[in-house]
């Protein structure tokens, strides 16, 4: 116990020190950034050191991880009014909506269209769009562009070749229609291989693959009036996009676990050759590379079902950055972001990092997959961009509805009678 | 001098209770007041609802599913989780060999981080490749191998299994620690008396070591209802709502859908359930000891 | 009349299943440390692929790496710190309450301790925002000092009820004595409550210790500049949000767990001596 004395005499000692440390006063021009991107973060710093280098301003990047963590810090600065000069907001257009009305949001336009729209210009449109909200949106905020994208994403169906050829498939030419894909699922079970893995078990790629066949079987516009709640997800054609699920299960498609699956799982077996396709995003060629520098895959947008429609993927701006319309420096943070995205950061970003650039002049200087993944940006939509959100609850039922049809647990009839008794209820609480 | 004595009875209780009401009463009031409202955490108008967040809470079918299997896992917890437990801590108080080795192995598993945990028994459990099913298939078992975490049957029981494999250790230690308080000597007067082993745990060990059951058990309880991040890592509350918990719904209320009045009364309703259990433990031992 | 030799034989193959079960439990437990720490010793590559648990080659450097990485010494030296610091303040302020709440007698001391028992029942996660409110106001926000008090209150609730039920066990007699030769009772809390209660404080010690090692979801809230952060954050940056470098990351965790094994082994001594060292002090 005599120790004890002397530790807390250590510890309230150390406790001045950090407190001297922690009140630095603030000297010369700096701005500073929030942001989640473990895996920029060295890049980052590079091009904070650089612009300093050229401005003499000094940009302090700030990591919060995992995502999830920083999410919660950003709301909780937002009510202790501390929120840095730039930072990100991640979670539903609906959440991007409310700090712009709450007024922690700088609206970018008038920066945008400068110099005939340079800035705005610059960027894929699609990359844009998932943060700009148009006339008469129906979050009731004041139309604009409101974040700054950094770089983009797109989620498709990527397949082993070497594993394709030996199941006697050509290597070059992955499934164009959705039988072709259940016809490879039905020759898994012989060779003992794992079809399709994916992260299934954080619900939201679910929820992607199953709005890209909507878009494929019913259009986009039924689509959005099923979120207005203008078409019943008991429409045949909602049943038709459910039963897809329990077609891809019986054929023998899905590897076994798919229901509880986390994306970096799925990663980890595709990458080790124990599984002929994933679902995936852009970000995967990063993380193949890493695992296994020698695997030999492609991309294909996912095989479509129907041939009344286009097949449609989500896709947009991967990670995008926002200023305090509140912060002392939004001139200077402007002036930041604009230097970010002009091409030659940009293609460092992109090289650095291996992300897809927001700025289309910088797309060039990209590997064959990854281009393919670029090119998908043609196919792509996004929940953020339809000007229109669905329930929380009613998306949850949906993704786990579609899991229980994939165990084998409930119909697809069933699943939509759940969901739309779910919607109405949300609605019914609206008016 | 009474005056004085208790006033300075209260100095004892007065660092914890001043530390409590800043950092635990204070955030707690406004939890509470947020329960009566609709707010999406964001937004700095908050629409008063009186009680319809509670009333949707009791309407709410996967909040009780959740809670039920919660429950479902603090009994596993409680029955089999605990009986390891005090066979461990009571072998390791006897005199045996490598005691010292067990002490420290068994401290393994709560040490260690969850991604590790997680990634170790995915590994296990794996469906096509698992550790598990391999040897199921050798002892020719193989119509029991399937992928544990993704079957509805077995997913709960399963995450419940890990989970207690996670906190025996907690157990393990509070029951030794007990164990090493009850005095050598009175072992000694019971085979004195002629009592065998089983007679002297009887007589001896059970009525001196009912307060830290009490105790194990409480602290179970507690434990294993607000497990989150182990089934988190694991199963992600699927298949379906299989393994969904309370707290995961909490989360699920506050982050995906932005409803924080609701997480809020969710986290209020859920401690009264706490609460009316852990009273019922309370009276029933009360009982049990009269 | 049974034989002795009955009673060894007896005494014997009791042994051997009691070691037998020890042992098949101890696999379990040892099995994911031996994994964490081959899989650190692997690359990216052959993490997944060789699923031996001595791989053929061992990549030592990735401790260096991890080390230099992930900036562990400065994040080493603050989780040092911050545990330091938690646990002590624990010890004393829940030892005081929970001798208190066993022994003294004062007004509304039922109730006082109905609610730190009822404040362990109610999910944390709600909460968050408004103690960062709070912080903030106090002008704690971004301070070692306000993170120390956050974890001190999230470890109070729990130590004053395990204390509070081996004080209750404990014999009074050596309090009554004590209290004859004219000691204050803060002299007996100090000299005669707090020497029995060493196995019990020394449960408490590892508890909150692990608690205050493994939090970063509170630290990432109240910290803004990262010199601040504790050892957790730095085993983030492994965990990219698309690439985790699980060879980086498994030696992080190594690294990562070593003090608390040791400070276990440390406190083990007391656990298990615990009641013999008090014979004495009697």
């Amino acid at each position: 116990m005599r120790y004890g004395k002397f530790l807390s005499i250590l510890v309230i000692a150390s406790l001045f020190l950090f407190a001297g440390c922690s009140s630095k006063p603030y000297s010369g021009k700096s701005i500073t950034v929030w942001h989640w991107m473990t895996d920029r973060e060295p890049a980052f710093n590079e091009l904070a050191k650089r612009y300093e280098a050229k401005t003499g301003i000094k940009v302090n990047f700030e990591l919060y991880a995992p995502s999830d963590a920083y999410s919660q810090k950003v709301r909780a600065a937002a009510q202790g009014a501390n929120l840095p000069d730039i930072f990100g907001i991640l979670g539903e257009k609906r959440d991007f909506s409310s700090f712009i009305k709450a007024g922690f949001i700088l609206n970018l336009t008038p920066y945008m269209l400068e110099d005939n729209a340079k800035w705005k210009n610059s960027f894929f449109s699609k990359a844009l769009a998932v943060n700009e909200f148009n006339d008469g949106n129906s979050y009731a905020v004041a139309p604009g562009i409101y974040g700054v994208p950094i770089d983009i994403m797109t989620i498709q169906m990527v397949y082993n070749k070497s594993l394709f050829k030996e199941l006697g498939f050509n290597p070059n030419r992955p499934p164009q229609t959705f039988e072709e894909l259940l016809a490879v699922g039905k020759k898994l079970k012989a060779a003992n291989l794992e079809g399709l893995v994916s992260g299934w078990g954080e619900i939201w790629m679910i929820d992607c693959l199953a709005n890209n066949y909507a878009f494929n079987i019913m259009g986009k516009d039924k689509v959005i009036a099923t979120i207005k709640g203008e078409v019943p997800y008991t429409d045949a054609d909602w049943i038709k996009v459910l039963s897809l699920f329990k077609q891809m299960q019986e054929s023998g498609l899905l590897a076994s676990g798919i229901v509880t699956m986390v994306n970096k799982t799925a990663e980890q077996l595709f990458a080790n050759e124990k599984a002929v396709f994933a679902f995936n995003g852009s970000w995967s060629v990063n993380v193949y590379k890493g695992m296994n520098p020698k695997l030999e895959y492609g991309a294909f947008l996912p095989p479509k079902a129907s041939d009344k429609y286009p097949m449609a993927i989500w896709g947009g701006a991967g990670s995008s950055f926002m200023i305090n319309a509140r912060s002392k420096n939004k001139e200077e943070a402007v002036k930041f972001l604009s230097w970010l995205t002009e091409t030659p950061q940009q293609a460092y970003l992109a090289e650095a990092t291996n992300n897809l650039p927001a700025n289309k002049d910088s797309i060039n200087k990209i590997s064959d997959v990854m281009a393919s993944f670029a090119k998908a940006m043609d196919y792509a939509t996004h929940p953020n961009v339809w000007g229109v959100s669905e329930f929380s609850p009613v998306i949850e039922a949906f993704d786990k509805g579609i899991q229980s049809i994939i165990i084998g647990e409930k119909t697809p009839e069933q699943v939509a009678a759940e969901v739309q008794k779910i919607k109405e209820r949300e609605l019914a609480k609206k008016r | 001098m009474k005056f004085k004595s208790t006033l300075e009875n209260y100095v004892f209780v007065a660092p914890a209770v001043i530390i409590f009401a800043i950092f635990y009463i204070i955030p707690f009031i406004s939890v509470f007041q947020l329960a009566f409202f609709d707010w999406d955490g964001i937004l700095p108008t908050k629409i008063f609802v009186g009680l319809s967040n509670f009333k949707e809470i009791i309407a709410d079918k996967v909040w009780w599913q959740s809670v039920w299997q919660s429950g479902y896992i603090t009994l596993i917890a409680l029955t089999f989780q605990n009986a390891v437990a005090f066979l461990l801590a009571w072998a390791c108080d006897r005199e045996i060999r490598m005691k010292n080795f067990y002490r420290l192995i068994f401290f393994i598993p709560p040490v260690l981080s969850e991604v590790v945990v997680g990634l170790v028994w995915q590994w296990i459990l794996n469906g096509n490749y698992g550790i598990l099913n391999y040897w199921l298939t050798q002892f020719g078992l193989a119509n029991l191998a399937h992928n544990w975490l993704s079957d509805p049957d077995t997913a709960l029981t399963t995450v419940a299994i890990v989970h207690c494999w996670k906190g025996f250790g907690w157990g393990f230690l509070l029951f030794l620690a007990g164990l090493q308080t009850i005095p050598r000597e009175l072992y000694e007067a019971a085979r004195v008396d002629g009592a065998n082993s089983w007679n002297a745990f009887k007589k001896v060990t059970i009525p001196l070591m009912i307060p830290v059951v009490v105790l194990v058990a409480i602290l179970t309880i507690l434990g294993t209802m607000q497990v989150f991040v182990l089934i988190y890592t694991m199963t992600g509350g699927g298949p379906g709502y299989h393994t969904e918990v309370p707290v995961l719904r909490i989360l699920a209320s506050m982050r995906g859908s932005s409803r924080f009045g609701y997480a809020c009364a969710q986290g209020i309703t859920f401690g009264v359930i706490l609460c009316m259990v852990s009273f019922t433990q309370y009276l029933v031992n009360k009982r049990a000891k009269a | 009349m049974r034989s002795t030799i009955y009673y060894k034989a007896k005494k014997t193959s009791e042994n051997i299943i009691i070691h037998l079960f020890m042992l098949t439990v101890a696999v379990t437990c040892i099995f994911p440390l031996l994994w964490m720490v081959s899989s650190s010793l692997k690359t990216q590559e052959t993490i997944f692929k060789d699923m031996s648990i001595i791989p053929k080659a061992l990549h030592f450097e990735n401790y260096y790496q991890a080390w230099i990485q992930g900036g562990f010494g400065r994040y080493f030296l603050n989780s040092l710190i911050y545990t330091v610091a938690v646990v002590i303040g624990i010890i004393i302020i829940s030892s005081l309450a929970a001798y208190a709440f066993s022994r003294l007698k004062f007004p509304g001391k039922n109730i006082i301790f109905f609610i730190f028992i009822a404040a362990m029942m109610i999910p944390i996660q709600g909460s968050f925002v408004a103690l960062y409110v709070l912080l903030n106001k106090l002008h704690l926000r971004n301070t070692p000092v306000g993170y120390i008090l956050c974890m001190i209150n999230v470890g109070l609730s729990t130590s004053i009820f395990l204390l509070k039920t081996f004080f209750d066990k404990m014999p009074k007699e050596l309090e009554d004595a004590a209290r004859i030769d004219g000691c204050s009772k803060f002299g007996i809390w100090w000299n005669v409550a707090l020497p029995l209660a060493k196995p019990v404080l020394a449960v408490v010690v590892v508890f909150n210790a692990l608690n205050v090692w493994n939090e970063f979801i509170l630290a990432l809230l109240i910290f803004d500049s990262r010199p601040l952060m504790p050892l957790q954050v730095a085993l983030i940056t492994f965990q990219g949000e698309f690439v985790t470098r699980y060879p980086l990351l498994m030696a992080g965790l190594t690294i990562s767990i070593i003090p608390i094994l040791l400070l276990y082994v440390l406190m083990q001594k007391y656990i298990v001596k615990g009641v013999t060292q008090g014979a004495v002090v009697g």
